[in-house]
């Protein structure tokens, strides 16, 4: 079965791969090959190819900050902005260190969205005040600090292979 | 004060020196000020809450002193705190600060209305 893509032509193996991968990307090729049913040179092969073309795009360590005694706060920062800005803005707000993750929607009317990092309160003012409201073509900004995390996980091939909602 | 020195309060700063209006943490109001004049402007019409917040964390009285450059005035904002105002009574003696002290850089040499 060929996976719908222009770019990339991925088969279910690949995607078996993904998916063990994603779930303990410390897994010996042995280990998924018996698992896909492939030779691990197969699967080294299938991993190589997908890393040359980005598709697995790292290798990281989920950190429990909490666990490692790093205190940090975390916020959605929604920037309302003149629309001939926004992608502007959106791509100079993705080159700080502070900002994790950056998504621009169109709903009511353009806005961004932005998840941010900060040591603290003051820190996330700061961070807000002096490298996001000057930006050209920002009109107004709502910070909403997260107090409680009830989920937090990455979207996982195995959801994609299962069609959940897709 | 010298023409020099009014000239200086007086002028306009760059953007990324504006002063921003917040309401709280993280949340601006999109009134920025580059002046004193476009300052006492917003301070008139900026949502008071806005003026609460930015009042009893000194961020008027620091902009004031560190990038106008006016310690007079940074000092008489910092003074108001000390009333402990909210509300309308807040912005209107906030007002009355700012506005006197633009009126008086402003006014021609020798016109000292205080």
């Amino acid at each position: 079965m060929r996976h719908r893509s222009t770019v990339l032509s991925l088969d279910a193996k690949d995607l078996e791969i993904l998916k063990a991968l994603q779930e303990d990307s410390r897994q010996t090729y042995t280990a998924i090959g018996k698992r896909v049913g492939i030779a691990h040179s197969t699967v080294y092969d299938r991993v190589r190819r997908m890393e040359m073309q980005k598709v697995i795009r790292n290798y990281t360590a989920l950190v429990d900050f909490e666990k490692a005694g790093v205190k940090k706060i975390m916020a959605i920062m929604t920037v309302y902005a003149d629309p001939k800005e926004t992608e502007r803005v959106a791509l100079k707000l993705a080159e700080s260190p502070e900002v994790l993750e950056v998504y621009t929607s169109l709903s009511d009317e353009l806005l961004i969205m932005a998840k941010v990092v900060a040591a603290s309160q003051e820190g996330l003012h700061a961070f807000v005040a002096n490298s996001v409201a000057p930006l050209n073509g920002v009109l107004r900004i709502r910070t909403s600090i997260i107090t409680r995390k009830v989920k937090e996980t990455s979207f996982l091939i195995n959801d994609y292979l299962e069609g959940l909602h897709l | 004060m010298s023409s020099e020195g009014s000239s200086r309060i007086l002028r306009a700063v760059p953007r990324e020196k504006a002063f921003y209006f917040f309401t709280s943490i993280g949340n601006y109001t999109g009134a920025s000020a580059v002046s004193l004049k476009e300052f006492v402007e917003k301070v008139n019409e900026v949502n008071v809450k806005s003026l609460e917040f930015h009042l009893y964390r000194a961020d008027f009285e620091k902009w004031i002193a560190q990038v106008l450059e006016d310690a007079w005035l940074a000092g008489e904002v910092r003074r108001l705190q000390k009333f402990g105002l909210m509300g309308e009574p807040l912005r209107n003696q906030l007002y009355l600060t700012v506005s006197r002290r633009f009126k008086r850089l402003t006014s021609p040499p020798g016109s000292d209305q205080f």
